[in-house]
């Protein structure tokens, strides 16, 4: 966590601070527990939480990065990132021209997107078929 | 895209996989402001969602709105839920114009009859009809005639949804938004009309169609996705705050999700635009920030691919999702502050006040030393007198 | 009119009239008490009038311990919402714009976090003063219906100002037209009833003080 003056502002200039990054940290600290207790998955939309200039950033940068990396590509390219913390995950969705479309924290063993969809096995299977009578 | 395809098979006709398709659903429901847990659902019912059909009318409005929505060339998640309706009448975006394009129009209307999507963008001049025409006809009779058959209005922006710019004090169009327009002139039957009105509207209240107004200068893009959005995923109208914006939106202020709120309670502002204080990103109440006053997704959502918004730019909030944001006495003056020069009523009132209060002390002094002139010493023999 | 318009009017026009009648009212009031004049004193001085007056109007404004004790909850009410009136009139930061956007003068503002707070202290002491008030038979007695005004005329922009920064029940440029126009009846109806005692009480304090000071006794 980056220094903090006595009133809680933060004292490098440009930087601003909304104090949304330290609860956000406890509730995945809560959840964490949940994913352990009762397995139970929770998945936070980070669009929907008010940040700063650079907040975004430092919540990454306090997650850290963990051992596993996945690059999906589908409807535009998406990473889905283990953090420091096995089972947290930082998964951004990125659209045709990299731009961000999307932004996610989930607590889970694995993210349901990185997993192989029935749909799309069906049709793998059929495609796969269909190249061997040939 | 045939029009009876539904969504998902209409996205796996374009080669969208499953995964593809729940990112699309996880992205839909960031847009529509609801939470990562309703994603199945959105999922489900989008995967049976028909294409609806929407016509989009721009009356007095400066094509911002719809610039805002297609600024982007690619296919964004905005620009699939674009793709996904069936956008049957936009008489900037289509290729045909004139009595092509009404025809258009008409088709759209007598296919879909009681089900299309009405997109407003835009306010209503009623002082003159004749202020602004398209293919000869009114706006107001345009409006009157295609909202009798929509299941819904959209009023996009904040010429469609409060009047707007063109409704700005003094209103020399006498413009009128959506709302209002079908409030005071819904009873009246539109001077020309098509056939497909005359065959449909015997029995259709204008008045109480449901209107989503959607206000902004112009809207953030996702907003307006994001209602239509919930629009075909759900088929139902959000719910709406007193003013008809979607709650998910606009249900809290700028000022009450703006990252430097805590500058606003420390009593730290910045006081001209290049100060330390500004420099510092410090709160922008003082330069005028309507904020406090102002409801809309911004501080959130945000623009552009969430890069940011106009305070993280370093300027006050100027309100335009408000009601007569044009009106409010000065993009740069606060909230608090008098829209007149009270320090001069000051003087005036003092300087009057001053002088009065003298005049009346002297006349209270001229009374009293009359009174003690006129004054008489009783003696003894005075009594014995009345006596 | 619409919000927007009734705003507008508020902060502008409403406001000058308001002014006007407070500053005229108020000023005209002063200059009258001043212009009746006093008699002049034609005993020997035994002190200093100017510094009686002038010590009294500071000794004044803490409690007298007999009264405080006669009438506790009077004092320590009393004392409670006029400072927490002070405190939420000048030291709220839109408030101070206000002042410096009119005057020219500023001063630093209190976290809006305490000012919430003052305001919530401020607006129950006035309710206990006017239970009190309505509960005590004396004090019944003695009241008329201008004590009630000026209760009333003193609560309501505490009430609207704290219903306009949690935003409850209207529409936000709605609560800060109420506000703003809450604080206007304030000023118009100050210079014509007893609220005159926040300017008078120091002419009337310096005239007791100067009395004794011209007598060489302590007030």
């Amino acid at each position: 966590m980056q220094t903090q003056t006595e009133s809680g502002c933060s004292a490098t200039p440009g930087k601003v601070v909304t104090g949304n990054v330290i609860p956000l940290l406890h509730e995945v600290r809560h959840a964490l527990q949940q994913l352990l207790d009762s397995g139970q998955e929770m998945v936070i939309d980070l669009r929907s939480i008010p940040m700063g200039p650079g907040e975004e950033d430092r919540i990454a940068e306090q997650l850290g990065r963990g051992e596993v990396q996945a690059r999906l590509s589908a409807l535009g390219p998406s990473e889905v990132v283990e953090t420091r913390y096995p089972g947290v995950w930082l998964v951004t969705h990125h659209n045709n021209d990299g731009e961000i479309i999307g932004k996610f924290i989930e607590v889970c063993v694995i993210p349901r997107l990185v997993t192989a969809q029935h749909e799309d096995i069906r049709a793998g299977l059929q495609a796969l078929s269909v190249q061997l009578a040939e | 895209m045939s029009k009876d395809q539904t969504i998902g098979e209409a996205l796996r006709a374009r080669g969208v996989s499953r995964r593809g398709f729940l990112k699309f659903c996880a992205a839909t429901a960031s847009m529509m402001a609801l939470p990562p847990s309703m994603v199945p659902v959105i999922a489900a019912a989008l995967e049976k969602a028909s294409r609806p059909s929407v016509i989009w009318m721009s009356f007095q409005e400066c094509t911002g709105c719809t610039e805002s929505l297609t600024r982007s060339h690619s296919p964004t998640v905005e620009g699939l839920i674009f793709d996904t309706i069936s956008l049957d009448y936009h008489h900037t975006l289509q290729a045909a114009s004139g009595a092509a394009a009404e025809a258009a129009r008409e088709a759209a209307m007598e296919e879909n009859w009681g089900k299309y999507i009405l997109v407003v963008d835009g306010s209503i001049p009623v002082g003159d009809p004749g202020y602004s025409t398209i293919a000869g006809i009114s706006n107001m009779d345009m409006l009157l005639e295609t909202a009798a058959g929509a299941a819904a209005i959209v009023s996009v922006g904040s010429c469609a949804a409060f009047g707007g710019i063109p409704h700005a004090d003094p209103n020399p169009t006498g413009a009128l938004s959506v709302r209002d327009l079908l409030q005071q002139y819904g009873d009246r039957k539109p001077d020309t009309h098509s056939a497909v009105y005359t065959a449909h509207s015997t029995d259709v209240d204008v008045k109480n169609k449901p209107i989503i107004n959607v206000p902004g200068c112009p809207p953030i893009p996702v907003v307006i996705t994001g209602v239509l959005a919930h629009f075909l995923t759900f088929g139902t109208i959000p719910e709406l705050d007193e003013l008809g914006r979607p709650m998910a939106y606009y249900g809290k202020s700028i000022h009450d999700r703006c990252y430097r709120r805590p500058y606003y309670d420390k009593g730290l502002f910045a006081e001209t635009f290049d100060d330390e204080g500004a420099k510092k990103g410090w709160c922008l109440y003082k330069l005028g920030c309507k904020g406090p006053t102002t409801y809309n997704a911004c501080a959130t959502t945000k623009w552009n691919e969430g890069t940011s918004f106009p305070i993280e730019a370093g300027h006050p909030c100027l309100g335009c999702s408000e009601p007569d944001f044009w009106d409010g006495g000065g993009f740069y003056k606060a909230i608090s502050t008098s829209t007149e020069d009270i320090s001069r009523t000051a003087v005036y009132a003092i300087g009057a006040g001053a002088a009065a209060g003298v005049a009346l002390g002297a006349l209270n002094r001229a009374k009293k030393t009359r009174a003690v002139k006129a004054h008489q010493k009783v003696g003894i023999d005075d009594l014995e007198k009345d006596g | 009119m619409s919000e927007t318009e009734l705003l507008i009017w508020v902060r502008g026009p409403a406001l000058q009239i308001a002014t006007v009648v407070f500053l005229l009212g108020g000023v005209l009031r002063i200059f009258e008490i001043l212009a009746l004049g006093r008699k002049p004193n034609l005993a020997e001085p035994r002190g200093s009038a100017l510094a009686g007056g002038l010590r009294t109007i500071i000794t004044r404004s803490f409690p007298n311990r007999d009264t405080l004790q006669r009438s506790t909850f009077n004092v320590v009410a009393g004392y409670i919402f006029h400072i927490g009136f002070f405190i939420a009139l000048f030291f709220f930061a839109p408030h101070i714009l206000l002042f410096d956007d009119a005057f020219g003068v500023s001063w630093p503002a209190l976290p809006t976090q305490f000012i919430d707070a003052v305001t919530v202290v401020t607006m129950i002491a006035l309710v206990a003063v006017l239970l009190h008030r309505i509960n005590h038979k004396v004090m019944r007695y003695l009241s008329r219906f201008q004590d009630y005004l000026v209760w009333l005329v003193t609560i309501l922009p505490l009430v609207t100002g704290y219903f306009a920064f949690h935003r409850i029940g209207l529409t936000p440029p709605l609560l800060i037209a109420v506000h703003i126009a809450s604080v206007e009846l304030l000023m118009v109806v100050f210079p014509f009833t007893k609220l005159m005692h926040a300017f008078t009480l120091f002419l009337a304090r310096y005239y007791n003080g100067a009395i004794s000071g011209y007598r060489g006794v302590n007030s």
